[in-house]
């Protein structure tokens, strides 16, 4: 039964995890760095598979994006500020608005989370990575790829035009001749490939590796968020991938899947886009309400109310997420019986959202709360939370949607729903963990101004929209008459989206100042409950010495609130230093149940990444060889990278093959 | 708690069957081509059922090759099925045998499914039944290609001596994969082929 005698030629297929601890400094922490640490230059920059490197790639690659986005929105600002401006040009506007949508909702609301995500979840659940290290690397560069890919048109001035939600007739070859809409089509069934297999990562990471004891009912709230969204990633993308494949198809090869003339249906494309796009108005959002879950306590001194209510509203949300794609259809004529289904489930799933934000509230009210830069953001992002909340809820009634359709009374509820539950949340968590991530503080002078300059010039810049829509301004016009009377309210909007640019930039400002000049911080300097504040500021390679054995949802603060389950071993725990390991847990209870090897560093994710966007390049440019040789270039990366090794144990080793056992 | 954790049992290292990643990984991945398949099941749904052409444009559709095809499909299941089995007892020339048995029912029925293609009078463009025919026989048929040479590929890793009964996950993932394959099909032929009869 026991494999575990030593043996000199190879790792055995059973072991006891040795038990020990594993001080700074000492010879088992030094072989840990050793084991864990990248090569040097660039080489390890290519090849890296520590989901630290990967998560800080993921939020500075998005935050660009989110800059660049932010741009083309000044931009067009600027055009709306008064009446008959001849700035941009209508197709220009066009290809403004749809990028600038594209690259929020795709290019940065969702991989910010998923940066957060990346770097946070092994610290907070006592691992020394995720599940897939290399998948992990494969998801970010195929994200940067896309990413790329879809702004290639952008400098030829052939965006893509048709509106994010690219509704067919309008996206289709009759009247969009050029590349625009490929680009978007192929660009995106590319960043569902990023965004699938980063999913599927959370959720096995999730059921299996987290640490012995830390049971599934003491993940901190960021995780469960998360995982929601990595569910509803799973089932949703498939959607969304395949409407634009379809389209991409009916542009390229003549099928007629949404060609009315032969038999198709525009409304297809609604259907499969809206019941892919609802859930993802969730999936960007579940993960930042757990940032503000995680972290709010933490400066309110007291352990979110109402877990256990909060992690189940988050799945409810997401489950009746999947039945109100619908209600952005409402004005297709849809039969009356199904606009009443839809509409209630609209309306329902507010209580969700609401048991949150008494949960919230009901937190800083019993805490007695810190009011520093973080806390302010998360406030903040509370009481943007319940208009945004709010105005939804007012489309959600069928017959007001029927007049507020297509006005900037939608363009409010959206940036108060996306900047408030988006933005402010992940612009307080980085003040949250920047100390982890550097180890460093941020400045709060500065984080003050950034705050407030930013919630002012948000709400002066998006409050009077409501206004706007009301007083019947469509969306997406490129300019408007002086006669209209809008022109003093968008005048005020123009200002204040200036002004939140500006807070931005404050924001900016103080991340460069604060890695310069910030003072240094300890392990825990917010004394926070969860396990990343166990290791030191910014952590080790290797996270976490010792497997920690966890006995509550607040290991950190277990002399303080005795949550009757025992204490936290944090300091003495599982070695596992046998090469790159970590240990694998059963999926409710966290029961020690294997030795997860890890593996090394790699370059196969980053080549298979390269060749299956330049597959996408060759079709987007019709060079059938060149694909051709892409999708062997990709396999053979594939092969590489799966080639059972005997130092993951994935064949049996060498020594004693044949020898019989039994 | 951390007490009543069971701490000092002797553990497998590495990819063991069930507990290793990959298995999960693989669920993971069925559950997300599943959802893409139900799409585009949907989509045929959704537009059969509003559809005033001539539906399918042939006639009802013949039974006899595909069905056969089918039956050599869930064979090659079968027999992927078996070649686990036989290395779960170390038994490494029968699971050789069954895998490349396994790889070759593949082929053929990729070599018959073509032959059906070209046997159409339409094509993707000609209309609207075309465009969903091959468009959802078509993401079937890549995913036969993609299992086909998992096979392969596993059919050389055994012959290579990598798995006996202790390690042999990969098997048992890419195995996995082919069975949901096969099973996908089932969908697909009872829409395409079957479902014309009834409705
Ligand atoms: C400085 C901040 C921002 C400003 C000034 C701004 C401004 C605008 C403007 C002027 C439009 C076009 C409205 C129209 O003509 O219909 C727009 C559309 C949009 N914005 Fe923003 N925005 C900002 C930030 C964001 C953020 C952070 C997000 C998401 C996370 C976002 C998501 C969107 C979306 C989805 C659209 C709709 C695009 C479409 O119609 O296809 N915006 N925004």
């Amino acid at each position: 039964m026991t494999d575990a005698a030593k043996n000199t030629s190879g790792p055995s297929l059973t072991r006891v995890p040795e038990m020990g601890s594993a001080p700074i400094g000492s010879a088992a922490e030094r072989r840990l760095a050793e084991l864990w640490e990248s090569t040097p230059g660039w080489r390890g920059r290519l090849s890296t598979v520590d989901h630290k490197v990967i998560g800080i790639r993921y939020l500075v690659t998005a935050f660009i994006f989110l800059l660049m986005g932010g741009v083309e929105a000044l931009i067009m600002r600027l055009q709306l500020a008064r009446p008959d401006q001849t700035l941009l040009t209508p197709e220009q506007y066009n290809q403004l608005f749809t990028m600038h949508g594209i690259t929020m909702i795709f290019l940065y609301s969702l991989p910010v989370l998923s940066g957060f995500s990346n770097y946070l979840w092994p610290l907070m659940l006592g691992s020394r990575d995720m599940a897939f290290p290399r998948l992990n690397a494969f998801s970010y560069w195929v994200f940067l790829f896309a990413g790329i890919f879809l702004y290639c048109s952008f400098p030829l001035g052939q965006a893509p035009n048709a509106g994010w939600f690219n509704y067919v007739p309008f996206s289709g070859a009759e009247y969009n001749t050029g590349p625009n809409i490929d680009v978007y089509a192929l660009g995106m069934v590319l960043l569902g490939i990023s965004t699938t297999v980063g999913a599927i990562n959370f959720i096995v990471t999730l059921f299996r590796t987290r640490a012995p004891g830390m049971s599934i009912g003491r993940v901190p709230i960021l995780v469960w968020g998360t995982l929601t969204a990595a569910v509803a990633n799973v089932f949703a993308v498939p959607s969304v991938s395949l409407a634009f494949f379809l389209l991409w198809l009916d542009r390229q090869t003549g099928t007629h899947f949404f060609d009315t003339l032969n038999g198709g249906k525009p409304l297809l494309w609604q259907h499969l886009f809206w019941m892919f796009g609802h859930p993802w108005v969730y999936v960007v959002v579940l993960p930042a309400m757990g940032i503000v879950s995680d972290a709010l306590p933490t400066f309110c001194r007291h352990p979110l109310v109402g877990y256990s209510a909060v992690a189940l509203s988050t799945m409810a949300t997401m489950l009746l997420g999947f039945g109100v794609w619908i209600h952005h259809m409402f004005a297709t004529g849809l039969p009356p019986l199904a606009l009443s289904f839809f509409g209630a489930t609209s309306l329902v799933i507010s209580i969700p959202s609401g048991v949150a934000v008494f949960a919230w509230i009901a937190t800083i009210w019993l805490g007695r709360p810190v009011f520093n830069t973080a806390f302010l953001f998360f406030a903040g992002f509370v009481i943007l939370f319940a208009i945004g909340g709010f105005s939804g809820v007012m489309t959600a009634a069928v017959p007001l949607d029927l007049q507020l359709n297509e006005t900037y009374f939608i363009v409010a509820h959206l940036h108060y729903v996306l900047l408030g539950i988006n933005v402010f949340p992940v612009v307080g968590g980085i003040y949250y963990w920047f100390p982890k991530f550097f180890g460093r503080m941020m400045n709060e002078t500065l984080g003050k101004w950034s705050f407030w300059v930013m919630f002012v010039g948000f709400n002066l810049g998006f409050f009077p929209m409501h206004l706007l829509g009301l007083l019947g301004m469509p969306r997406r016009i490129y300019t408007y008459a002086p006669h209209m009377g809008w022109s003093t309210t968008n005048m005020i909007t123009s200002i204040g989206s200036f002004i939140f640019a500006a807070g931005i930039l404050i924001f900016i400002v103080n991340l460069f100042v604060s890695l310069r000049r910030g003072s240094p911080a300890t392990a825990n300097p917010w004394d926070a409950p969860t396990l990343e504040w166990a290791v030191p500021s910014p952590p080790p390679v290797y996270n976490f010495a010792v497997i920690p054995l966890v006995a509550s949802r607040h290991p950190l603060w277990e002399d303080r609130i005795d949550e009757g389950g025992g204490r936290s071993s944090l300091d003495h725990g599982y070695l596992l230093m046998e090469g790159r390991e970590t240990i694998g847990t059963t999926a409710l209870d966290a029961i020690p149940d294997v030795i997860l090897k890890m593996p090394e560093d790699s370059y196969a994710p980053f080549f298979l990444g390269l060749f299956n966007a330049l597959l996408f390049v060759g079709m987007l440019l019709h060079w059938p060889d060149f694909t051709a040789l892409m999708v062997l270039a990709c396999c053979v990366s594939l092969a590489v990278w799966m080639w059972p090794r005997k130092a993951l144990l994935q064949r049996v080793p060498d020594y004693d093959k044949g020898a019989a056992h039994g | 708690m951390a007490e009543t954790i069971p701490l000092d049992r002797p553990l497998p290292v590495g990819s063991e069957g069930r507990r290793s990643g990959g298995w999960w990984g693989v669920l993971a991945l069925i559950a997300t081509e599943a959802s893409l398949f139900t799409y585009l099941l949907f989509s045929y749904f959704y537009l059969a059922s509003q559809t005033e052409q001539h539906w399918p444009p042939e006639g009802l559709p013949e039974l006899l090759v595909p069905g056969v095809n089918t039956a050599i499909l869930l064979t090659s299941s079968v027999c992927v099925w078996a070649c686990e089995r036989c290395l779960q007892r170390s038994m490494m020339g029968w699971s050789m045998a069954w895998m490349a048995f396994a790889h070759i029912l593949g082929i053929i029925f990729v070599a018959v499914q073509l032959n059906e293609w070209s046997k159409k009078a339409y094509g993707m463009a000609s209309n609207l039944y075309g465009s969903l025919y091959f468009t959802i026989t078509g993401f079937h048929m890549l995913h036969v290609i993609v299992g086909v040479v998992i096979l392969l590929v596993l059919l050389l890793w055994i012959s290579l001596g990598y798995f006996d009964h202790r390690r042999y996950a990969a098997v048992t993932i890419g195995g996995l994969y082919w069975h949901f394959v096969d099973v996908v099909w089932l969908f697909v032929f009872t829409t395409l082929y079957l479902l014309p009869y009834v409705g």
